[in-house]
C-alpha cells in the first residue's frame, strides 16, 4: 500500500509544482496580489507530499517489500538496517527521490524566510523554483519511479545494495553534495526572478548570498566527503580520481566559488551585475550538467548509474529548457541591469575580478576535460581518455596563481588602493614564505613544485594573519574587542582562505613526502616502508552479516615499537558474488599508515598494498575549515538584521 | 585615450593574456596527456603507436592468467573474439579482475608486441563493461558475422 500511496502523492506534488511555476507569474503579470500569495502555501504542499513519497520509499525499504522493483534491486533482507535506508539513495530511481526532496527543502526554507523578500520577489522565486520542482518531479516520474512493482511474481528475497555503497561514508556523503548541487538552484531562482522583475540591485544580492555561501559549504563539505569516502574505500588510497563525476561536482564548486565572490562585489559596490546573473545561471547549469553526466551514461565513470538513453535524453531536455530559457531571458534583460558604477584597477573589485577570471578559466578547463572524450566519441576520432596528468598540469599552476591573488584581495580597498598599503605586506610576505619554503624544501629534500606550492601556502597565511592584525589593531579600543567586532563574514572569508591552505600543504605533501609499495607476502613476512616496520601477522576467514571476509592482521613498528594493528579486509559479498576490499588505517595529524590486502596470489601469498602517507588529513580537513568558513558567512548578523528591518 | 575606454582596454587585455595562456596549457596538456583506446584486432593489424602511452583492453581470455612465484608480476591474455593480445603488469590486479571479465589497461606496448601495463582497470560493477571494450566486441564480432555470412554463400 506504501508504495502506491508515494506514487500517488508524488503525482499530487507535481501539480502543485505546476500550480506553483504558473500561478505567482500570472499573479505578477496580473497585478494580483492573490495569486502572488499563493506561492508559500503551494510550495509547503508540494514539498509535504515529496516527503511524503520518500517516507513511503523508506517504508518499503524497511519492511523488505521486494515487490517493489527498486527495494529488490537494492536490499536485502540480510543488509544491515542502516543500509538499508541509505540504500534508498543508493542507484538511480531512489537518489533522483532524494535531490527532489531536498530541492523541495531547498524551496521550503525560502518559502518560510519568504517575509524577508519583498511582496513581489519572494513568490517569483518560489515560481522559478517551482518550474526546476516540475523538471525534476517529471523526470522522476515519466522515467525514473522507484515505485513501480513486480507483481504478482515478487521475489522472495533482493538482490543487495552494491557492497561499495554499504559504508558509513555513502550513508552521509550523498546528502550532503545534494544539498550543495541543489542549493544553488536556489541562486539561480533569484537570479532569474531579477531578470523577471528588473529588479537587481544591491539588496537582491544580499538576499542570494547566504543562500549561496550555505549552498557551497554543503558542496565543499559534501565534495570533501567523497574523497574521504574514495580513498577508505576504494582500496588503493587515491584521494581525487579527476573522475568524470567528481569533476561533475567539482565545476559547480568552482564556479560557485566565483559567484561568491562576485554576489560580495554587488552587494558592497553594485557593480559586476549582470556577471553575476550570469555566473548564477552556469553555476546551476553545471550542477544540472553533473546531474545529466551521472545518469546518462554517457561519460565512462565509477559512479556512473545504469545507462539508460530515454533518461539521458529527458535531462538533456529539461538542461536546454531551463538554461536556454535562463539565457533566453538574460540575453532580453540584462542589457537593463547594467551596472553604472564604475571601479578603480587598484581596487578590490579588480582583484575580485581576476579571482573571477581565473575561477571561470578553472572550470572551463576541467569542462573541456571532462567532455573531451565525449566530443572526440561524437566527432569519430576514436575512444580516448583523458588522464589526472592533464588535469594536474592544467589545474595546478592556474590554481596556485589564483591563491596568490586570494591573499592580496582582502589587503586591498574598495574602489582605490594605495600602492604603499599593499606594497609592505606583499614584501614581507614574500620575504617569509620564500625562505621558510626554501628551508623546508632543503631540509626535506623537495623538489621545485613543492617549494613554489609551499611558498604560496606561507604566503596566504602571512597575508591572511597581517590583513586580521592590521584590523584588529587600528583604533584605540585593543585588539580583542576589536576582533570581536569584525564581522562573521571577515571571519568565514579568513577561515576559508585558511582551509585553502591546509588543502594545499595536504595535496603537496601526500604527493611529494608519501611512500607506496606494492608487496607480495605471506604471512609471518616483514617489510619496510618509510621508516615503519610491518609484520603481516595471519589471515582469518569470517562470516559478515552479508559477506565472508577473509581478514588479515598487520602489526606496525616504528624504531622497534608498536605503533599500530591494522585489520585490512577482503569480503565477498555473497548475494552480488562480488569482491570488496576494505582498507585498514592508521590515521593520524601528520601521517597515515594505509594496508589494504590485493588478491591472494597463490596458497599464502597476498598482493598488499602498504602506503605511509604525508599529511593526508590535510586535505579533507582544509576541506572542513572551508566548509565552516562557508557556514559563517552564511550566519552573518547583517543578513539577518537587514531581514527584519524590511 | 579616454580614462573608462583605457581602463576597459587593459581589463580586456588581462583576459585576454589570461585566457590565451590558459588555451596555451590545455593545448599543450591535451597533447600529452589523450591516451587513445585500441582493440586487439587494431593492434594485430599494427595500428597502435610504440612507446607512447595507450589504452587496451578486450576480455580476459580464461586460463592466460600466469603469475611470477616470486614477485607480484602477472601475465594475461586479452581478446575481442577475433584476436588476443597479452598484457604484463607488475602490480595488485582490481578486485573485478577475472578471467572472462572485460578489462581496460593503460600502458604501452613492446617490440616484442605484449603490452606492458602501467593501470588495469576494472569496473565496480558486475553487469559493467567499458564501453571501450563493448564496442571493440561489437566490432569484431559484427566482422566475425560478415565473415560466416560470406562463409555460407559459397
Amino acid at each position: 500500500m506504501f508504495p502506491e500511496l508515494g506514487q500517488f502523492s508524488l503525482i499530487l506534488s507535481l501539480f502543485f509544482a505546476l500550480s506553483l511555476a504558473v500561478l505567482p507569474l500570472v499573479g505578477y503579470w496580473k497585478g494580483n496580489r492573490l495569486l502572488l500569495e499563493t506561492a508559500r502555501p503551494l510550495t509547503l504542499i508540494m514539498s509535504m507530499l515529496v516527503l511524503v513519497g520518500f517516507i513511503s520509499l523508506c517504508i518499503a525499504f524497511l519492511s523488505d517489500d521486494f515487490s517493489v522493483l527498486y527495494v529488490a534491486q537494492n536490499s536485502n533482507t540480510q543488509l544491515p538496517i542502516w543500509y538499508k535506508v541509505s540504500a534508498v539513495w543508493g542507484s538511480h530511481e531512489g537518489s533522483l527521490l532524494f535531490w527532489v526532496l531536498i530541492l523541495c527543502g531547498w524551496c521550503s526554507a525560502v518559502a518560510l524566510k519568504i517575509r524577508t523578500l519583498p511582496a513581489d520577489v519572494g513568490p517569483i522565486v518560489l515560481a522559478v523554483l517551482g518550474i526546476v520542482c516540475v523538471g525534476f518531479l517529471s523526470f522522476l516520474l515519466f522515467t525514473s519511479s522507484p515505485f513501480v512493482r513486480i507483481l504478482p511474481d515478487a521475489p522472495l528475497d533482493g538482490g543487495d545494495l552494491n557492497p561499495l555503497l554499504q559504508d558509513f561514508g555513502l550513508i552521509v556523503h550523498p546528502p550532503v553534495l545534494y544539498m550543495g548541487y541543489v542549493g544553488f538552484s536556489v541562486a539561480f531562482a533569484f537570479a532569474v526572478a531579477a531578470l523577471i522583475t528588473g529588479n537587481l540591485n544591491a539588496s537582491w544580492a544580499r538576499w542570494a548570498r547566504p543562500w549561496t555561501a550555505a549552498s557551497w559549504a554543503f558542496l565543499t563539505l559534501g565534495i570533501t566527503l567523497g574523497s574521504w569516502w574514495a580513498y577508505y574505500e576504494l582500496g588503493w588510497g587515491g584521494w581525487w580520481f579527476w573522475d568524470p563525476v567528481e569533476n561533475a561536482s567539482f565545476m559547480p564548486w568552482l564556479s560557485g566559488t566565483a559567484l561568491l565572490h562576485s554576489l560580495a562585489v554587488t552587494e558592497k559596490r553594485g557593480v559586476f551585475k549582470s556577471w553575476t546573473v550570469l555566473l548564477a545561471i552556469f553555476t546551476f547549469s553545471l550542477s544540472l550538467l553533473g546531474a545529466f553526466l551521472v545518469r546518462s551514461g554517457v561519460l565512462t565513470s565509477v559512479h556512473s548509474f545504469a545507462a539508460d538513453p530515454t533518461r539521458g535524453v529527458f535531462i538533456l531536455g529539461l538542461l536546454i529548457v531551463l538554461i536556454g530559457g535562463s539565457l533566453l531571458l538574460y540575453a532580453i534583460r540584462a542589457a537593463q541591469v547594467r551596472s553604472t558604477v564604475s571601479f578603480g584597477l587598484s581596487g578590490r573589485e579588480a582583484w575580485l575580478l581576476l579571482n573571477n577570471i581565473l575561477l571561470t578559466v578553472l572550470t572551463l578547463t576541467v569542462l573541456l576535460g571532462t567532455l573531451y572524450p565525449l566530443l572526440f566519441d561524437v566527432l569519430g576520432l576514436g575512444k580516448i581518455s583523458v588522464g589526472a596528468p592533464y588535469f594536474n598540469a592544467v589545474f595546478s599552476p592556474i590554481a596556485l596563481l589564483l591563491m596568490v591573488f586570494m591573499a592580496v584581495g582582502p589587503l586591498s580597498r574598495w574602489h582605490q588602493t594605495s600602492a604603499n598599503a599593499l606594497l609592505v605586506p606583499c614584501v614581507i610576505a614574500v620575504l617569509v614564505s620564500v625562505s621558510v619554503s626554501a628551508g623546508l624544501v632543503y631540509l626535506l629534500g623537495f623538489g621545485v613544485t613543492a617549494f613554489i606550492s609551499l611558498a604560496v601556502a606561507m604566503w596566504v597565511v602571512v597575508l591572511s594573519f597581517y590583513d586580521w592584525f592590521s584590523k584588529v589593531s587600528a583604533g584605540t579600543k585593543g585588539i580583542i574587542p576589536r576582533a570581536r567586532q569584525l564581522p562573521r563574514n571577515y571571519y568565514g572569508m579568513l577561515l576559508a582562505h585558511l582551509g585553502m591552505v591546509v588543502t594545499l600543504v595536504g595535496i603537496v605533501l601526500v604527493t611529494v613526502n608519501s611512500e607506496e609499495s606494492m608487496l607480495r607476502l605471506s604471512p609471518g613476512d616483514q617489510a619496510t616502508v618509510a621508516g615503519y616496520e610491518f609484520r603481516f601477522d595471519r589471515v582469518e576467514q569470517l562470516k559478515g552479516p552479508n559477506y565472508l571476509s577473509s581478514k588479515g592482521q598487520f602489526t606496525a613498528y616504528k624504531e622497534g615499537k608498536q605503533v599500530a594493528v591494522l585489520y585490512p579486509e577482503k569480503r565477498f559479498f555473497t548475494t552480488r558474488q562480488q569482491v570488496m576490499t576494505e582498507a585498514a588505517l592508521d590515521a593520524g595529524f601528520t601521517r597515515d599508515l594505509y594496508v589494504s590486502l590485493g588478491e591472494r596470489v597463490d596458497e599464502q601469498a597476498w598482493g598488499v598494498r602498504v602506503y605511509v602517507k604525508s599529511f593526508v588529513r590535510w586535505i579533507w580537513l582544509g576541506g572542513l575549515l572551508m566548509m565552516a568558513g562557508g557556514l559563517l558567512a552564511a550566519l552573518d548578523k547583517r543578513y539577518r538584521k537587514r531581514a527584519r528591518a524590511i | 585615450m579616454h580614462p573608462l575606454r583605457r581602463k576597459r582596454l587593459i581589463i580586456i587585455i588581462a583576459i585576454l593574456l589570461i585566457l590565451s595562456s590558459a588555451v596555451g596549457l590545455v593545448m599543450f596538456a591535451l597533447q600529452q596527456n589523450i591516451n587513445l583506446f585500441f582493440s586487439p584486432t587494431q593492434i594485430a593489424s599494427g595500428e597502435a603507436p610504440q612507446q607512447a602511452t595507450i589504452r587496451a583492453g578486450g576480455v580476459v581470455v580464461e586460463g592466460s592468467v600466469k603469475r611470477d612465484p616470486q614477485t607480484l608480476y602477472v601475465s594475461f591474455d586479452v581478446t575481442d573474439y577475433q584476436y588476443s593480445m597479452t598484457i604484463e603488469y607488475l602490480g595488485i590486479l582490481p578486485d573485478l579482475f577475472r578471467e572472462g571479465q572485460g578489462i581496460v589497461a593503460q600502458g604501452s606496448m613492446m617490440a616484442n608486441g605484449v603490452f606492458k601495463a602501467t593501470q588495469v582497470l576494472a569496473k565496480h560493477d558486475e553487469e559493467y563493461m567499458a564501453p571501450e571494450v563493448s564496442d571493440a566486441l561489437k566490432n569484431a564480432q559484427s566482422k566475425r558475422v560478415t565473415v560466416t555470412e560470406s562463409a555460407l554463400s559459397y
